[in-house]
């Protein structure tokens, strides 16, 4: 089924869900979006704090101007305008990990306005995804709840590290377009180099706004479902929330607007605060910032020393390369992958090169559990024995071995290649005197192939290579084998 | 008084520097005031030992020849400034106990050119009041009495503390913070002269914040000399503070020239309010012939949008201020009253740590931002506050600086107007129209009224006017060559 057809299945009938996403991605940077503090994940509590981050009296915010270009950067990845003026407001509440009882966010006049992600849905189509707007926030602390029995801890060190908040408008249509789209993105701001995405530091979290309809209805009312922080949960929770909503209307009930939390283990969202509970934020334009400016010359140069982005690549890998447009997707998807790719193909042949990479060495990072920065085996090392199969040193099945045994220790090709000897044998004396052997073992098998079955063929080659213990090369078996039978 | 808590900061520069008298006994003579005026209760804090320690430097930088600006001149710092080591507690019992490990920029500022501190100085709570009688430290006194009678009269505020101690000869000069008046109005209620620069001439890194749109750094002194010479030290860009505008300081007592033949003043028909007193008007009609007299054009202008001035100050401000204060949670420091959970420890905290005007100001703040309000109060008050400020701008087309009274009456008895805050906030009605509109203004002791007190007369200057301000400044002081001091034991006398 194409993603655009997803429909829940109600009691009485189909429904169609309309699903938004609101990422938050934590800003690769040195200092806090307001502060000079450092950002490093994993620090001892507390010990990433200026006074501003700690809101002591007295102390003002001074815009990182890191961030803005970050942001920037990425409104400039997703095809979006980039607001020349932006404002800084405060978003009022009280929390304990929340100092200065004021998020600093941008709420009427965030720094990027529209843009767009292109998806690549399984069945080979494409959808894109409209993108509402960008806008800079700084983060709250951390509440500890289970550290003392008798007091809640407040961890200060992400307090104030700079987030960007990216909006999406209500296109997702179900929870598998919900999964590429953030996996898409994730893969545009790690491209940039703006956000790690590393959903398990929470450097990337999600709230998706859900709404379902009878096909062809205007949109309903929407609950949001917060803080979600893997790809899997989204879908998950995309998935139950629209199922709650349509049991819901299904009853002749209606859906109210509210804010709700998933519940992994139990597969459910609960409500979190309805709309008659929600905070009156009471926003206002902070008087300590002054509006942020941007000089378009230098959004211009900014765009132009934006780096290759996935949809480019991927046409690129298309066309320079001749690869599917899925191999392609699965090449670019990370900024690495691709990078790794284009190394080993460099000189090679691009489909040769795809094969391996997405085939062999992915199935040897799968098992090992690493990604492709760890990698045992280099783009380098991979490239080269990929030449040593194009020379005819070693068979295609003969390489594999080689290459399991480049993951193991680490060697290079040629090494492995000396060491097990696996030199393929393409000596057409050494062939044909096995060639000869098995003829005259199998007198029989001969005259049924000579009386006309000639899919025995098959049987011959393998035959003359069990015989050689793999090393011949299967070519020159086929051409002797030929020459013999034939003959 | 004695000879030496007498002097000007310019003329104790001259005897410093010519070792008339050391720093030590200039310290040490307003060390002694200070302990003689407690009853005032201008300080809230005294650093004797470390303003000894530090008048003892500038003797040795004075005996090598390398006095600073301000080198060994003893002043008072109002409580709103962080100063390191030493309480600063906006005279709020929320931030009880609270010293800071840092030093605002204005102090460090005055530091860095030899200025020392005897003390910090009582104020309204936050700086949320117009005579010095919301603060948590109790009311301060002002020196001034009505003639012939003794009851204690505001020094005004929220600066009072540091008014009444320069006034009474406690410190050479102290810093205030000013919003809508908070300098100005007690300069004028204790006979000195009050100076609010520009908006983004001082850094406000370091100042407890009010309303961070509004709050200024300014000095409080006996000469509008000093003044400058305190301004000189204060202003300046901040890399910390983005609302500090980056351009140069003047040479502000290079501008005292005394000469005003080019300039021309304006006099705003808006000013003119009902049920002010007589001798007001009369004193401020006076100016008029005192700059008339020197040379100067006076005209008469229009700044029809004046009226709305104090109803958007009370919106702009104390929606700010709510926002400002949230800080105040117990959570970090200052005080705390324990709850059962974060939002009964919230509730109770600020109970216990706010006075009433406080309290009263973050719920109008919370109230004009709230949704379906903010429309019509918050953001109609920003629109108005553009206009007024347009106001001055197309008023400053045609003059250099604008005379106003600085404010609509003397200073009252301690327990007068307390019932009606509205009557309270009437203090300001001429200070904060320039507060809003962000423009350099001075109060100058230009008078007093017939039962002894003094009055001041006010100027307004354009943004970043501050020598033109000063110079006209100036004018006013020598032609009204007001010499009265607040005699303590009963009424104001000539000297």
């Amino acid at each position: 089924m194409s993603a655009d057809g997803y429909r829940v299945r109600g009691r009485d009938g189909e429904w169609e869900i309309a699903v938004g996403l609101e990422v938050h991605a934590q800003v690769i940077s040195e200092a806090k979006l307001f502060s000079s503090a450092p950002t490093a994940f994993g620090a001892e509590p507390n010990t990433q704090v200026s006074l501003v981050d700690a809101a002591m009296p007295g102390m003002l915010p001074v815009i990182n101007r890191h961030c803005v270009t970050q942001a920037v950067r990425t409104g400039l990845a997703l095809e979006a305008e980039i607001n020349l003026t932006s404002v800084f407001d405060r978003k009022n509440y009280f929390y304990p990990d929340l100092p200065p009882g004021y998020q600093i966010s941008q709420y009427s006049r965030p720094i990027v306005g529209e843009g767009r992600v292109v998806l690549d849905l399984e069945d080979g189509s494409q959808r894109t995804i409209g993108i509402t707007r960008l806008h800079l926030e700084m983060d709250a602390g951390k509440s500890i709840h289970d550290r003392r029995a008798d007091a809640t801890c407040v961890d200060l060190n992400r307090a104030g590290v700079a987030l960007m908040e990216i909006v999406s408008e209500p296109d997702i249509r179900s929870p598998e377009e919900a999964g590429i789209y953030l996996r898409k993105l994730r893969s545009i701001l790690r491209y940039i180099g703006t956000c790690d995405g590393n959903m398990e530091q929470g450097s990337l979290r999600a709230d998706v706004n859900v709404s379902v309809r009878r096909p062809g209805d205007e949109l309903g009312t929407r609950c949001e479902v917060k803080n979600l922080n893997s790809v899997r949960f989204v879908m998950r929770a995309i998935e139950v929330e629209a199922e709650r909503q349509v049991a819901v209307r299904e009853d002749g009930g209606e859906i109210e607007l509210e804010t709700r939390l998933f519940d992994a283990e139990r597969g459910e969202t609960r409500s979190m605060r309805s709309k008659e509970e929600a905070h009156d934020y009471r926003y206002f334009p902070d008087p300590d910032l002054l509006p942020l400016t941007l000089d378009p010359a230098w959004v211009e140069a900014e765009r132009a020393r934006l780096p290759e982005l996935p949809d480019a690549r991927k046409a690129r890998f298309m066309a320079d390369y001749g690869l599917s447009a899925y191999d392609a997707g699965v090449l670019v998807a990370e900024r690495e992958i691709a990078e790794y790719f284009e190394a080993v193909t460099a000189g090679r042949d691009g489909k040769q090169a795809a094969n391996w990479v997405t085939g062999t060495l992915f199935g040897a990072l799968n098992r090992a559990g690493i990604g492709i920065e760890q990698s045992p085996v280099s783009a380098a090392a991979l490239g080269a024995l990929i030449d040593r199969v194009a020379d005819g040193t070693v068979s295609n099945r003969a390489a594999k071995d080689v290459f399991e045994a480049m993951v193991s220790t680490g060697k290079d090709a040629d090494a492995i290649i000396e060491e097990q000897a696996l030199r393929q044998v393409s000596d057409e004396g050494a062939i044909e005197a096995l060639v000869n052997q098995v003829i005259a073992d199998n007198p029989d098998k001969v005259a049924d192939f000579r009386g006309g079955k000639t899919k025995l063929m098959g049987w011959f080659v393998g035959q003359v290579m069990k015989a050689s213990g793999g090393k011949a090369n299967p070519k020159a078996v086929n051409q002797a084998l030929r020459a013999k039978l034939d003959g | 008084m004695s000879d030496l808590t007498a002097l000007t900061i310019a003329d104790a520069r001259a005897g410093l520097a010519a070792r008339e008298f050391s720093a030590r006994e200039l310290t040490d003579a307003h060390i002694a005031a200070v302990e003689c005026a407690r009853d005032l209760n201008a300080f809230v804090a005294e650093t004797f030992d470390a303003a000894r320690a530090a008048a003892d430097d500038a003797d040795a930088r004075l005996a090598a020849g390398e006095g600073r600006l301000l080198e060994g001149i003893p002043l008072a710092v109002k409580d709103l400034f962080c100063t390191r080591g030493v309480r600063s507690q906006a005279c709020s019992n929320i931030l009880d106990g609270f010293a800071p490990p840092y030093e605002s920029t204005v102090t460090a500022n005055l530091w860095a050119v030899g200025a020392l501190m005897l003390g910090k100085t009582n104020m309204d709570e936050f700086a949320m009041g117009s005579a010095n009688v919301t603060s948590a430290d109790g009311p301060v006194i002002n020196p001034w009495r009505r003639r012939g009678e003794d009851k204690p009269l505001v020094p005004g505020g929220s600066s009072g503390g540091s008014a009444a101690a320069v006034a009474a000869g406690l410190c050479l000069g102290a810093t205030g913070t000013d919003t809508g008046g908070s300098i100005r109005q007690p300069g004028a209620f204790c006979g000195i002269v009050g100076m609010k620069p520009t908006y983004g001439r001082c850094s406000r890194w370091g100042m407890i914040a009010f309303a961070s749109s509004l709050d200024q750094a300014g000095p409080l002194t006996r000469t509008v000399e000093d003044a400058a010479l305190m301004l000189q030290a204060m202003a300046g860009h901040d890399s910390k503070d983005s609302t500090s505008i980056d351009r140069p300081v003047p040479d502000y007592a290079a501008s005292l020239t005394g000469d005003v033949r080019d300039l021309t003043i304006g006099v705003p028909a808006e000013y003119r309010m009902e049920g002010m007193p007589a001798e007001i008007e009369a004193l401020w009609a006076e100016g008029v012939r005192w700059f008339r007299d020197a040379g100067a054009t006076v005209v008469d202008i229009s700044l029809p949008l004046t009226k709305y001035a104090l109803p958007t100050y009370y919106i702009v401000a104390p929606a700010e201020a709510s926002s400002n204060l949230a800080r105040y949670d117990g959570v970090r420091y200052g005080l705390r009253v324990e709850g059962n959970d974060p939002t009964e420890m919230y509730a109770r905290t600020r109970a216990a740590g706010f006075g009433r005007e406080v309290r009263r100001r973050i719920l109008i703040g919370t109230y004009v931002l709230s949704a379906g309000y903010y429309d019509a109060y918050y953001l109609k008050a920003q629109k108005v506050r553009t206009l007024i400020a347009r106001d001055f701008e197309s008023a400053f087309e045609t003059v250099d600086a604008v005379l106003t009274p600085t404010a609509p009456f003397a200073a009252f008895a301690i327990g007068e107007k307390m019932d009606d805050p509205i009557a309270m906030y009437l203090n300001d009605v001429f200070t904060v129209p320039a507060s809003l509109a962000g423009l350099p203004a001075i109060s100058v002791p230009a008078g007093l009224t017939g039962d002894g007190l003094p009055l001041g007369l006010h100027l307004i200057a354009r943004p970043f006017d501050e020598p033109t301000l000063f110079r006209a400044a100036g004018l006013l002081e020598s032609a009204a060559g007001f010499s009265h001091r607040p005699d303590q034991s009963g009424a104001g006398r000539a000297v």
